[in-house]
């Protein structure tokens, strides 16, 4: 019935663009369509079972922006995942929710989302769609229940509208509103930065950026590994934190205590502080964590038995690498830019 | 949807019919396979050792000796099938019910599309199986605004019981049973199998009721006999959470089978 529905509603959509401007998404600059770039696996989400569209799209950029998804209307999914920071929170280890309250972990980026098999640093989020669940139900982040988002994105009007155009009528549930988010952060791609344009063969790395890159490949790719930059596996990088057993909170195995998964590089000089409890706030720091900062518990992952050696040179050179995989396009599109 | 599947599957079946030459007497009406469909009706009676379960008020004594009350009794039925004696099963298909002692109607489960047959069994899950944990946002029985779905590690929470003791060690007294997991050694679902007295006779024109009983005092006796001083807060999947689930598996008992 839905796909009937959508299909109905695509063609009154086609339709009434035809007659009717005003139907028209007005928001959507481009087209929203799923990507796959050249040479990257197959997603682990795709839009087979949340039809993408520009309305559902922009349904899910109003509800990531929008603070009445928190118990006091104060905090947003957008509060602390910023667009210019990759979705990251920039400048804070912990961000904070209502209330003042602070989190125990750093807000992770949201980029190429649909390619993640797990969210948050323990994994313990399975799945795209009921990831929001998270952060909106947690006391110290928007501390709100599911039944009262529906009650107040019910209660108004202009989310009666946004419905209605993203799946044809104005009832609100809670898989409504979480298809629409995966819509708006599923299609969070980035993959245009230097290193993708080098890959294609339209850019070259200058002669640093390239021995950065064979640095990188020798001594980092393996967990992060291209073209995502992270295997998405969880791994004990030698921080230790007792407070925090990370993975092993989720699988009660005393193995996968201190693990976190392997996050993402790209964007990297965009998205400080660094690692699951934003301790370092440069590059430089992650590096010389690496170097000569490494813990030894019987965790550790054996590939940083000893560390990674890296004279001077080697980690500026790996720096300069690592800001290849900015890309602006990501961090300027102003169809993720909050809706004024 | 279905109904739009079930229709185009009717209308392909004539087609095929013609195609096959099998095409019945023209003075005998064709089979109407919705019309002779019929509904289970299934009641359910939660009770403590036997008496009915009445929330927040009510004290009862449980096997250990401990005096407890009940606020929160929910769990999730699925998957529902009914079996005949000749082996003939049919399976419910978008079978899941979640069972909340605070809402009444959830008591009554109407189980649809049974073909007319005379049952003499049936199966069903105590929880969620673990393909609908794994795939995203839900509705109705299984949206996660029911709470029953774990935020910080996805994945139904497949029965629930909260309430006070004097005897848990929990300052105000409480005790807390979420029980979950989907998959490994310590996976909440459980399988149940109940034979009836006697046969339920579903024709299209008459719904069978059966009536279930739900004893909760089972949660805490067999196979794994707990008490509230020393197991009184489950929230996470482990042996705990597992030895609770193979003694919920057999909270559940026919009382009769009302045709």
């Amino acid at each position: 019935m839905k796909k009937a529905l959508s299909i109905l509603f695509i063609s009154f959509i086609a339709f009434s663009c035809s007659v009717d401007p005003e139907i028209k998404p007005i928001i959507i600059e481009d087209e929203i369509k799923e990507v796959v770039p050249e040479g990257w696996p197959t997603p682990v989400y795709n839009f087979s079972n949340n039809p993408l569209t520009p309305d559902g799209f922009t349904l899910g950029r109003y509800l990531f922006y929008d603070p009445i998804l928190s118990s006091d209307n104060t905090i947003s999914c957008g509060s602390c995942h910023q667009q210019f920071a990759a979705f990251a929170n920039a400048g804070h280890d912990i961000s904070h929710g209502v209330n003042g309250l602070l989190g125990t972990r750093n807000t992770p980026a949201i980029q190429n989302v649909n390619w993640l098999p797990t969210f948050m640093h323990d994994g313990g989020i399975n799945h795209i769609e009921v990831m929001p669940l998270g952060p909106i139900t947690n006391p110290v982040e928007m501390n709100e229940t599911m039944v009262n988002v529906v009650a107040k994105l019910s209660a108004s009007g202009k989310y009666k509208q946004l419905f209605t155009k993203a799946y044809g009528d104005d009832m609100v549930n809670s898989q409504r509103i979480f298809k629409a988010i995966a819509q708006f952060m599923g299609t969070m791609y980035s993959y245009n930065s230097k290193y993708d344009k080098v890959k294609s063969g339209e850019e070259s790395f200058t002669a640093q950026e390239q021995a950065g890159y064979t640095l990188f490949v020798q001594k980092c790719s393996s967990c992060h590994k291209e073209p995502l930059f992270s295997d998405y596996d969880y791994r004990n990088n030698g921080l230790v934190a007792f407070a925090d057993s990370g993975r092993a909170h989720i699988t009660g195995n005393a193995s996968d205590r201190y693990k976190f998964k392997t996050p993402s590089l790209r964007n990297i000089e965009k998205t400080a502080p660094y690692m699951h409890d934003g301790r370092f706030y440069t590059l430089d720091q992650c590096l010389n964590h690496y170097v000569s900062g490494i813990v030894s518990t019987p965790s550790l992952d054996p590939l940083l038995t000893g560390g990674i050696s890296l004279n001077t040179q080697d980690k500026s050179d790996i720096i300069a690498f690592l800001k290849t995989l900015t890309d602006t396009k990501f961090l300027t599109d102003s169809r993720y830019s909050e809706i004024k | 949807m279905k109904k739009i599947l079930f229709l185009l599957f009717i209308s392909v079946t004539i087609i095929s019919c013609k195609k096959d030459e099998v095409i019945p007497p023209k003075e005998l009406p064709m089979p109407d396979v919705i019309d002779t469909t019929g509904f289970l009706e299934i009641h359910i009676a939660n009770v403590v050792n036997g008496a009915p379960l009445s929330l927040h008020t009510s004290t009862y004594v449980s096997s250990a000796n401990d005096t407890f009350s009940v606020d929160i009794f929910k769990y999730y039925i699925s998957n529902v099938q009914l079996v005949t004696a000749s082996g003939y099963t049919y399976t419910e298909v978008e079978s899941y019910y979640l069972v909340d002692h605070s809402q009444p109607n959830s008591l009554h489960l109407m189980i649809k599309k049974v073909p007319s047959n005379h049952f003499s069994s049936i199966n069903f899950t105590i929880g969620v199986d673990s393909t609908r944990n794994v795939s995203g946002s839900q509705t109705g029985a299984l949206d996660p605004l029911n709470d029953m779905f774990w935020t910080w590690n996805s994945g139904y929470i497949m029965a629930k019981i909260e309430g006070h003791s004097p005897q848990s060690p929990e300052p105000t007294k409480k005790i807390v049973y979420h029980i979950g997991g989907f998959s490994g050694k310590f996976s909440g679902i459980r399988n149940v199998s109940l034979a009836f007295p006697n046969n339920a006779d579903v024709t299209k024109n008459h719904i069978p009721i059966l009536n279930l009983k739900a004893d909760i005092n089972q949660w805490f006796v067999q196979p794994n006999f707990s008490n509230f001083s020393t197991s009184y807060f489950i929230t996470s999947i482990n042996q705990e959470s597992k030895d609770m689930a193979d003694n919920y598996a057999n909270m559940f008992s026919v009382v009769s089978v009302v045709n």
